[in-house]
């Protein structure tokens, strides 16, 4: 995984609460067999109409945020299904932070896993970001964002933190514990209820 | 000091407690299915890595196959593609799969259960978010991405922060347990607390209502605990648990030995702490109906399409969403539920395809025929729910009175396989997600129950099923 650097770009902002990851990747595109290639079919029914004419009213078809690498957006984004699918579908168009007030479980650990950098900030700082949508610098290392000169810190998992910034290849590093999994198999292996 | 169900079985799984508060909690079983999974067999193989544990990993397909004529081609290459590779991998990688052909092929969260995967006590993911279902069974079940399948596949741990413990109660009498169902519960709790309650919590149900449920009825509760955006649902084992599971294929030799040692450890301590609460009293409930686009936007079938500041009470992101939900679902303020049209009715899903529900809604259809201007299906959850159900002659009930009877998979639920919604058709569905084209874009679905769904598909709009005067 690529490690995660300082990003500067203006943010999409994506005015909408729940946002599910059927609408994100709609189930069509779960077919195949790669993880590339999904850019073209992010929020595909929000961004095309009868999926050809680009919707004029969609703020992603807006030529102002074609180079944009931030989404801002509302409460529970990414909920529902599992499909990783989602967070593939983002990177591959371009977006390398999500910021939100919340974020669904699943969607929120499947960023991590693809160097995706979702972040929570509080609703007022959310809603002074959607007042006013410029450009964006997200600084993971120190842990802010600041826009029009003012910075607002935010919070991190440290593990998550050091994955993202380092690129960690997460098997690789589980891998290095490998005893103490074949040591945690044994126990419960001796163990008269044991389905070993 | 007393713990939850939850921390005794996450206790009993952590391999390695960082300082940092997150743990590698070993998995006990791992199901697979052909959709989320390519991806993360192809990292295997770029890595040159192995399955740790074939033995604890069960795979089929469910999502995208056809439940048309098994013996006839998938007409979906891609489709078709997709099932080739599921084989290919398991093939490969030494893992069991119920194929297509199967007898025990079916939903993924129906066959775990049913042969006797799903154990109390243990812990089990899949690339899917209703692995919330085996929660029912007193099992920590978590659904996953891609890339934590392959984590699982490759080292049989995933690595999690601690989730928070909700306590939900369900409490009461219902007044008419065929009509007011699990799934009315389930989306009555969903209605009040809505779809983000549930975050970064494990939800343990409890309460005599839970209780009295089956085990094909908790699972309907466990099932949408994702719906309340929960990592996972639970409810302690009990009697009718071991039961259900007692002579299945896959469990235990020394099963007897595992029951009494779940009867005496499996529960919340008196007095454990949760972090959260909320209690149901069910005594009032009403068969509920979905209005909107999200779980959450459920109403009584006796009541009215909501204006959308009554239903935001006040919150203005989410007035917005209800105006764009109604918008897209083609419905006005006002309207009473039971002068809904409908164009079509499903009854399948992880949620709602078990025996017992095919029952219940045969009942309900039983020597009558559904209205001449709607399209009917019943998707069994699973090649032995169908056997079972044409055993008690149900394939006969339901196609004398118009549906169609098909072959068991995930089918018009998420609309990957050919049972899709055209755009605009409004269909009454035992499924559990009614997000936008959910069952094919531009479609408009209303969660029901499946007694409810075949009441609906009797008079062509929604009806009171109490009214039927069945009970």
């Amino acid at each position: 995984m690529e490690p995660f650097k300082k990003i500067k770009s203006i943010a999409t902002p994506l005015d909408k609460v729940n946002v599910d990851t059927d609408q994100i990747i709609p189930k069509q595109f779960l077919k195949l067999v790669q993880k590339t290639g999904f850019g073209q079919y992010l929020f595909y029914d929000w961004r095309f109409e009868n999926g050809e004419k680009p919707r004029e009213d969609f703020v992603l078809n807006n030529p102002k945020y074609c180079d944009s690498k931030i989404l801002l957006t509302r409460d529970n984004f990414g909920c529902g299904s599992s499909r990783e699918h989602a967070a593939w579908a983002l990177l591959d168009y371009g977006f390398r932070v999500v910021i939100s007030p919340s974020f669904a479980d699943i969607f929120y650990n499947n960023c991590f896993k693809n160097g995706i950098l979702p972040i929570k900030l509080d609703s007022q700082s959310i809603e002074k970001l959607f007042k006013n949508p410029s450009e964006i610098e997200v600084d993971l290392q120190n842990q802010t964002i600041t826009t029009d000169g003012i910075t607002t810190p935010f919070e991190i998992e440290s593990h998550r933190k050091k994955t993202l910034l380092e690129g960690l290849d997460d098997i690789a590093v589980t891998l290095q514990y490998e005893d103490k999994i074949t040591q945690y198999e044994k126990s419960k292996a001796n163990s008269k209820l044991s389905f070993f | 000091m007393s713990r939850t169900l939850f921390e005794k079985i996450w206790d009993s799984h952590v391999v390695i407690q960082q300082d940092d508060g997150h743990s590698l909690l070993y998995i006990d079983r791992h199901l697979v299915h052909e959709v989320t999974s390519p991806q993360a067999f192809d990292g295997l193989r770029m890595n040159k890595r192995k399955v740790r544990r074939p033995d604890f990993t069960f795979a089929t397909m469910d999502h995208n196959v056809p439940t048309n004529d098994r013996s006839l081609p998938i007409v979906d290459q891609i489709s078709a593609r997709q099932i080739q590779v599921l084989e290919k991998n398991c093939k490969d990688f030494g893992i069991e799969l119920f194929d297509i052909h199967s007898p025990n092929q079916g939903i993924v969260h129906v066959i775990g259960p049913e042969l006797g995967i799903t154990l109390p006590g243990t812990t089990i993911v899949c690339g899917d978010s209703h692995t919330s279902t085996h929660g029912a069974f007193g099992a920590l079940a978590f659904g996953i991405g891609t890339s934590d399948v392959e984590h699982v596949l490759a080292t049989q741990c995933i690595w999690m922060e601690k989730p928070k413990t909700f306590e939900i109660k369900v409490e009461g009498k219902r007044k008419n347990s065929h009509a007011i169902t699990a799934k009315d519960i389930i989306l009555s709790i969903i209605k009040q607390i809505g779809t983000a309650s549930g975050t970064g919590t494990v939800i343990e149900y409890r309460g005599d209502t839970i209780l009295d449920l089956t085990m094909e009825q908790r699972m309907t509760i466990c099932n949408m605990s994702i719906e309340a955006g929960a990592r996972a649902g639970l409810i302690a084992p009990d009697e009718k648990t071991f039961e259900y599971l007692r002579g299945r294929k896959y469990i235990p030799k020394n099963y007897e030995e595992f029951v009494n040692y779940w009867r005496e450890n499996l529960t919340s301590d008196l007095g454990a702490h949760f972090d959260k609460s909320f209690t149901l009293h069910v005594d009032n409930i009403s068969p509920q109906v979905s209005w909107g686009t999200n779980p959450a936007m459920t109403t009584d079938v006796t009541g009215t399409v909501p204006f959308p500041d009554e239903y935001a009470k006040g919150n203005p992101d989410e007035e917005k969403a209800a105006i764009k939900a109604l918008q897209y679902m083609g419905l006005k303020p006002g309207t009473r539920m039971t002068d809904i049209p409908l164009d079509r009715v499903f009854i399948g899903s992880c949620t709602n395809s078990r025996l017992e529900d095919l029952i219940e809604a045969s009942q309900v259809i039983k020597g009558k025929k559904i209205s001449h201007k709607l399209r009917a299906m019943v998707v069994p959850g699973s090649q032995l729910v169908k056997k079972q159900a044409e055993q008690l002659g149900l394939d006969k009930i339901f196609k004398d009175a118009g549906f169609e009877w098909r072959e068991s998979g995930c089918s018009m639920c998420l609309g990957m396989n050919p049972d899709i919604l055209a755009s605009g058709e409004r269909c009454a569905s035992t499924s559990n997600r009614n997000f936008e084209g959910r069952q094919g874009a531009g479609g408009r679905t209303h969660l029901v129950s499946p007694v409810m769904a075949s009441a609906a598909a009797l008079a062509g709009h929604f009806v009171d099923v109490r009214e039927l005067d069945l009970y």
